[in-house]
């Protein structure tokens, strides 16, 4: 009967599943993520208009994040406080979680074109490690989103990188220079402007 | 389909939730009617518990019934108060709920029949349940404060549910003459949103302070102590005139504790009196919020324990006194979790969790909760507490994770206050959508 062929593949998932989390013992990657959702929003779409979304971020990137917030090594408002109350296996099964749903970017308002200068930026500096205006996850960068991400937590974060409050990647850390050198803070502006143009 | 399919079919409906699924996962209830969840309460723990419920297993039939049309928060209400914002941007409606298929109904409930599992309302109509969740915030020891009752408040506003009251009092405060005085009674532990009486106080002295320089603030404090007190205490002083060695002395705001005579027994309302310890204290304006309890149907239902709070299970939140019935919210005894917006819907989703495990025959997963405040003490100058809370297994009890959570720094910090403001803004912005939408 074909509903039952259906039925036993549900239940093999699901057993699966569930002998993944005891092994884990804590609470389960949706579990903890649900604690998530009233500042980060329901699954991690956030809806501003400033703390951002996480839904559909890359996993090694999330559980890097939550690592450098619990050690106090990225400037944060709450997200340290949040973190230290995370073993590693939670932090894991709830980046698992949030990598699993889906990046909705968020419409913002934006200058035309401030947008389009940041635009020629990004393509020039930032593009190779930040594909599609920084809205694609590429498995091998680890890198954050920021086309559609909420524009004051990006320009929150511009400000702790050149205060040095966060730390860049060393290959970013060129590329961002060569870019500041050239355009200036007006060149974060325009960038700022590019991110929240996409839709 | 067999029995035997169908017992395996449900056991693997309580693997999907245990190891977590969030998405609707199609339905469970093949070949048996749907199970049936009542919800009682549509304000933050309600409304959230009834959205959850349904994502994670839409087989689940969810009645909520709410007696009013629209929730005003509470949260943010402060700043209706400052004029900082409008009263309808702290309105929610219901459709949200309807879209994630909750039967909403607008009626009073008026009883809980625990045995035969039955929820009455004023309209007259009964509903049947296989679970309840009670969720009705709180209500007020009235008999606390000699002259304050329910009638009087609609003048005297507590203001602490939001709408009507809320209007009232932003009303009275637009109104008064400048170099007048604002009285506020603030009250005995425990009570819904400890930092919530003292952030109002900030508000409202950031109002004045634009708008009326010459007017005054008078706290009439049954405690020796508050939430956030440090930081309320410097931030109170680095805006508005305050000295925290001396609460008493002149500036904008004086803060009368229980030790300097701030106990109040009675309020006259003719003048406008409230009597404390330490004397009579006119007020132009005066804002008393009582004492609180669970709100009055956990005590129809027979849900309260002798200090007027409802026990419960922590890992589930079922009644510790009625099967089948959770109460979550502020109505319930979550301690160490404080009675906020942020732990009314935390502790709903893991009702939630809890609930559906149970109905389709399993049992509860591990719970996870977080509870986080914020307050807005001036432009540019928010605060938060924040907290993770595991559950105890051995002890059966909720327990704050060691070494998470906490306060903002003491030390001022401009750029991170002024950040914590706009993430105030956002956390309004997503807790109301994560509850009602
Ligand atoms: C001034 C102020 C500021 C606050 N600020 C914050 C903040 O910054 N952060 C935060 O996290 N929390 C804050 N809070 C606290 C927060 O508002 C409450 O903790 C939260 O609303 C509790 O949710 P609840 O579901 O238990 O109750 P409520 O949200 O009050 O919901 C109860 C609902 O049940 C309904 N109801 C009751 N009885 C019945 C019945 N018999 N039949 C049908 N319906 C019924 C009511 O109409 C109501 O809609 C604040 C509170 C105040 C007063
Ligand atoms: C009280 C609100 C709050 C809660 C609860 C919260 N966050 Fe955050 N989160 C923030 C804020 C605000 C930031 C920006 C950094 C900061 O100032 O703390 C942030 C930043 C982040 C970032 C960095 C995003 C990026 O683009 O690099 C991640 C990842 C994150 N949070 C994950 C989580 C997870 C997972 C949880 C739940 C366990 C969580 N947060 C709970 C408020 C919150
Ligand atoms: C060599 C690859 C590389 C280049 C080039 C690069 N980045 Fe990055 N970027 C990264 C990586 C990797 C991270 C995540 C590292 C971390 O944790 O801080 C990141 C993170 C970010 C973040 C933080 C995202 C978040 O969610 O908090 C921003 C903003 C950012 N980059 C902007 C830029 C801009 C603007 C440029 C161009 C001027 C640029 N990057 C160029 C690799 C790169």
């Amino acid at each position: 009967m074909k509903r039952n062929t259906l039925l036993q593949a549900a239940l093999l998932t699901c057993g699966l599943s569930l002998s993944a989390a005891s092994v884990a013992g804590g609470a389960s990657g949706a579990m903890l993520a649900y604690t998530c959702a009233g500042c980060h929003g329901t699954n991690g779409v956030s809806t501003g208009p400033a703390g951002p979304s996480i839904a559909g971020f890359d996993y090694d990137y999330l559980v890097d994040s939550m690592h450098q917030f619990k050690a106090g090594e990225r400037r944060s408002t709450i997200m340290t406080r949040i973190a230290k109350g995370y073993t590693d296996a939670d932090i894991e099964a709830m980046s698992k979680f949030f990598a699993d749903q889906k990046y909705i970017l968020a419409a913002q308002e934006y200058d035309k074109a401030a947008a389009k200068r940041g635009g020629k930026l990004h393509k020039k500096y930032c593009n190779n490690c930040h594909e599609d205006a920084g809205t694609l996850q590429d498995p091998d960068e680890d890198t954050g989103m920021l086309g559609g991400q909420w524009r004051p937590y990006l320009s929150y974060t511009f400000a702790d990188y050149q205060a040095g409050e966060r730390e860049m990647g060393k290959k970013m850390k060129k590329k961002f220079k060569s870019m500041h050198k050239k355009a200036g803070d007006k060149g974060i502006a325009d960038l700022l402007e590019f991110y929240a143009s996409q839709k | 389909m067999n029995d035997f399919t169908r017992r395996k079919f449900l056991k693997a409906g309580v693997a999907v939730t245990a190891a977590g699924a969030t998405l609707s996962y199609g339905s469970f209830a093949i070949g048996g009617s749907n199970k049936k969840v009542v919800i009682v309460g549509g304000g933050i723990g309600g409304a959230t518990a009834a959205k959850y419920i349904r994502m994670m297993d839409s087989s689940v039939d969810v009645t909520l019934i709410e007696a009013n049309k629209s929730y005003y928060t509470c949260f943010l209400s402060n700043e209706v108060l400052s004029g900082e914002r409008t009263l309808d941007s702290i309105k929610f409606g219901y459709s949200g709920l309807a879209k994630h298929g909750v039967k909403v109904v607008n009626d009073v409930v008026t009883g809980i029949d625990a045995d035969k599992r039955m929820v009455k309302t004023a309209g007259g109509d009964s509903f049947s349940y296989d679970r309840c969740i009670v969720a009705p915030g709180v209500d007020f020891k009235w008999e606390a404060i000699d002259g304050y009752d329910a009638k009087i408040a609609e003048n005297t506003p507590h203001a602490w549910k939001a709408g009507t009251q809320t209007a009232t009092l932003r009303k009275q405060l637009k109104a008064m003459k400048d170099g007048g005085t604002f009285v506020m009674v603030p009250p005995t532990n425990p009570f819904r949103c400890p930092p919530g009486p003292y952030e109002r106080v900030a508000q409202i002295a950031h109002y004045f302070k634009h708008n009326k320089p010459k007017s005054s603030i008078i706290i009439l404090d049954p405690k020796k102590k508050f939430s956030k007190f440090g930081l309320f205490n410097a931030g109170w002083a680095r805006h508005y005139g305050y000295d925290p060695k001396n609460p008493t002395a002149a500036g904008m705001i004086k803060w009368v504790n229980s030790e300097a005579g701030g106990i109040v027994d009675s309020y006259d309302a003719a003048t406008k009196t409230v009597s404390a310890d330490a004397g009579n204290f006119k007020g132009d304006v005066v804002n008393i919020i009582p004492p609180q309890k669970a709100g009055k149907i956990a005590f129809i239902a027979g849900l309260t324990n002798d200090k007027g709070w409802c026990p419960i299970n922590g890992k589930t939140f079922e009644s510790t006194i009625h099967k089948n019935i959770h109460v979550v919210g502020d109505s319930c005894v979550a301690a160490p979790m404080p009675k906020s917006g942020y732990a009314a819907n935390s502790e709903a989703k893991v009702c939630a969790a809890a609930v559906v495990a149970l109905l389709q025959g399993g049992s509860a997963p591990t719970p996870a909760y977080v509870n986080t405040c914020y307050s807005i003490i001036a432009p540019g100058d928010a605060i938060s507490v924040a907290m993770v809370y595991s559950y105890d297994e051995s002890a059966g009890k909720i327990i704050k994770v060691k070494g998470s959570g906490g306060l903002t720094p003491g030390k001022f910090d401009a750029v991170l206050r002024e950040r914590e403001h706009q993430y105030t803004y956002s956390w309004f912005n997503n807790i109301t959508s994560d509850t009602f939408n």
